[in-house]
């Protein structure tokens, strides 16, 4: 397909845990289009945040285990030599953390961590750079850009290291950014203003952005399609319209029933029962979120769990979804 | 009022900054800078801010963890301001507190039976099979078997220990917990089990809660009445409904026009409305502070709704402009 940017195939990560490795993301296939905004919404322990650390290949290899095929404008990134991948780091993809203060240089001045990173992926010269990182600080909307290229990281706030993390991710104009949970840290009006500026950057750009979450409001405001994950696979796509209109997956509709969300009012939420398996106990057949609706009779499961097109696009994962519903009266199916 | 609570009067907590070779103190960080509210038995007050607003020093202050620099804290209508930081004091049974982080909150060395049987041995005489009788009542209270009693904290997942921080905050009957952000490091699904439990015990018990939070979806959920904190006073205080369908001060509106919507067909209507907030922000924040950046007293503009604006501000203009 000619739009198609990044095509993961069939990738599964795994962890070593006491000598053994376990797949922590486990067959996940996806397509990222060229200027599109996809976001990857899931729990803690889904998987979603090793996912995404894999398609840069960031994860440590002695520890890790990559498998699958991540193609990048056609080429595998799995399969590319250590200084290949630089090349595609950075200029083809960007990525932006949680925490900007860990991710930032404490040592040294924003503007020269700017110029760092414009001294591998361009060739300005020493003005020129000066130029280009007081530019992009404007970009990300530094109130004071002069003053901020020469401050250090902890003399900025939480949203300001995070435009200055984005500066940077920008820098070398990625096709890709990949955001892993670039808001959670921040305070909502902040997080409004970070998520404002990403989109805008977006669409000038035209360029991609698959941003992890963990928060579905979040994922409302800024993305165009949406993977939701649990336990390593994707359970269910869409795009962003489809999904909130019309959820299918019974983990979707659960996440959406226990939001506090603005608009409804007290009535009581509906808790899921029971955790996300850690990696060494996760159920590896049928379907992995059955333990959490223990209401749903087994016969409504698939025992090899297949995905279902109910519309163009909007694909999930086990037939459970079929006859799903929200049973919020099962109070002792917290109790465990 | 016959059924006050909690009373805080003109609270002011200022933590001195230190300097110079001799440690002298130049200066204060006003953390909390003269707020008064007040809590009904039974009820949720909901505090919310960003980070830096104050609302945890309130809290903290409250349960006598941070110096009170002046005001009074008034509790069924005694003043216990100096009471607070005392040990064994009858007010520290009364009021508890349970808080973001449950695992550091939790003795790791100790087993659940003793971690919630510690404010019952300091406070009540039971006989060891009273004790254990009373961990279990307080273990199913929150939704947990009586055979978990002798593990450990690590054993659990991070719902389950905010549960074993709750059963410990009820040990004692108390009548006010101040639950400061109890489920901010929660998953989604976990934090909905943790609020469900709030509001059960709430209801058995008669319990009242400061409820302090930067979550705007959750404090909605929690609290019939809140209060927004900026700049460590509060700008707004009403009912659920005062402030968030029609918030007066733009610091509100702003903070509410930031929660994300979970109808993405309203994003590039909502993408507009705070760049425009932000605008009038911008423009307009000479109105809403004192020149020194202070936030004004609050005064009253309906039956429950008070609003931080200058005097005579309200005849002058009409607040709010178009609605959120």
């Amino acid at each position: 397909m000619e739009d198609t940017l990044l095509e993961i195939k069939n990738l599964k990560t795994s962890f070593r845990i006491e000598g053994n490795y376990y797949n922590a993301v486990d067959g996940v296939d996806i397509t990222i289009k060229k200027n599109e905004v996809f976001a990857i919404v899931g729990e803690s322990g889904s998987g979603k945040s090793a996912m995404a650390l894999s398609i840069p290949r960031l994860h440590n290899l002695n520890y890790t285990k990559i498998d699958g095929e991540v193609l990048f404008n056609g080429r595998n990134i799995l399969s590319l030599t250590e200084k290949e991948l630089n090349e595609v780091r950075g200029r083809g993809i960007a990525m932006i953390f949680q925490d900007p203060l860990s991710a930032l240089n404490p040592l040294m001045k924003i503007g020269k961590q700017i110029e760092e990173s414009l001294t591998y992926h361009t060739d300005l010269g020493k003005e020129a750079k000066k130029e280009r990182a007081i530019e992009l600080l404007t970009e990300v909307g530094m109130v004071n850009p002069e003053l901020t290229y020469s401050q250090y990281p902890h003399e900025l706030s939480g949203g300001m290291r995070q435009r200055a993390m984005i500066a940077i991710a920008l820098s070398a104009k990625p096709e890709l950014l990949i955001a892993d949970e670039p808001t959670t840290a921040l305070d909502v009006t902040i997080q409004a203003q970070i998520l404002d500026l990403l989109r805008k950057l977006q669409k000038e750009t035209k360029s991609s952005i698959i941003i992890i979450t963990h928060d579905l409001g979040v994922v409302a405001e800024i993305a165009d399609r949406v993977a939701v994950m649990y336990a390593g696979q994707v359970v269910e796509t869409a795009s962003v319209f489809e999904l909130f209109k019309n959820p299918q997956h019974p983990y979707t509709r659960s996440l959406l029933n226990a939001m506090p969300t603005t608009t409804k009012d007290n009535t009581r939420l509906h808790a899921i029962s029971g955790v996300v398996p850690p990696l060494q106990y996760m159920k590896r057949t049928g379907c992995r979120f059955s333990p959490r609706i223990p209401w749903v009779e087994s016969s409504e499961h698939e025992e090899n769990p297949t995905y279902h097109e109910i519309s163009p696009g909007h694909i999930v994962l086990c037939s459970c979804y079929k006859n799903f519903k929200i049973d919020n009266s099962k109070k002792e199916a917290e109790v465990k | 009022m016959m059924s006050v609570l909690l009373e805080v009067k003109d609270l002011k907590v200022h933590f001195p900054i230190r300097g110079g070779i001799l440690g002298r103190t130049v200066g204060h960080v006003k953390a909390v800078d003269g707020i008064s509210f007040y809590i009904e038995k039974g009820q949720t007050i909901g505090l919310v801010g960003e980070s830096g607003s104050g609302k945890s020093t309130t809290g903290k202050a409250i349960m006598g963890l941070a110096p009170i620099t002046s005001g009074q804290i008034l509790f069924e209508g005694e003043d216990i301001t100096r009471q607070v930081r005392k040990n064994r004091s009858p007010y520290r049974k009364t009021v508890q507190m349970i808080f973001q982080d449950a695992y550091s909150s939790l003795n790791p060395r100790k087993r659940v039976n003793d971690i919630i049987a510690e404010p019952l041995r300091n406070f009540e005489n039971l006989t060891p099979a009273e004790e254990r009788k009373r961990v279990d009542e307080l273990l199913a209270i929150v939704g947990m078997p009586a055979a978990n009693a002798a593990k450990y904290p690590f054993e659990f997942s991070g719902g389950q220990r905010q549960r074993i921080g709750i059963a410990r905050a009820i040990a004692l009957k108390p009548k006010l917990i101040i639950a400061d952000e109890p489920v901010s490091a929660l998953d989604i699904s976990i934090q909905a089990q943790v609020l469900n439990y709030m509001k059960d015990i709430q209801e058995e018990l008669g319990l009242a809660y400061l409820f302090i939070s930067h979550d705007l979806g959750v404090v909605k959920h929690m609290c019939e009445y809140l209060t927004i904190m900026h700049n460590s006073r509060f700008v707004e205080t009403g009912t659920r409904k005062d402030i968030y369908e029609s918030p007066k001060h733009i610091y509100t509106r702003r903070l509410i026009s930031a929660i994300p919507d979970v109808d993405p067909l309203k994003r590039e209507e909502n993408f507009a409305k705070r760049n425009a907030l932000v605008e009038e922000y911008d423009k307009n924040k000479t109105k809403y502070y004192s020149e020194e950046g202070k936030v004004y007293d609050l005064r009253n503009i309906e039956s429950t709704h008070y609003v931080a604006i200058p005097e005579g501000y309200v005849s002058e203009q009409k607040l709010g402009g178009e609605q959120i």
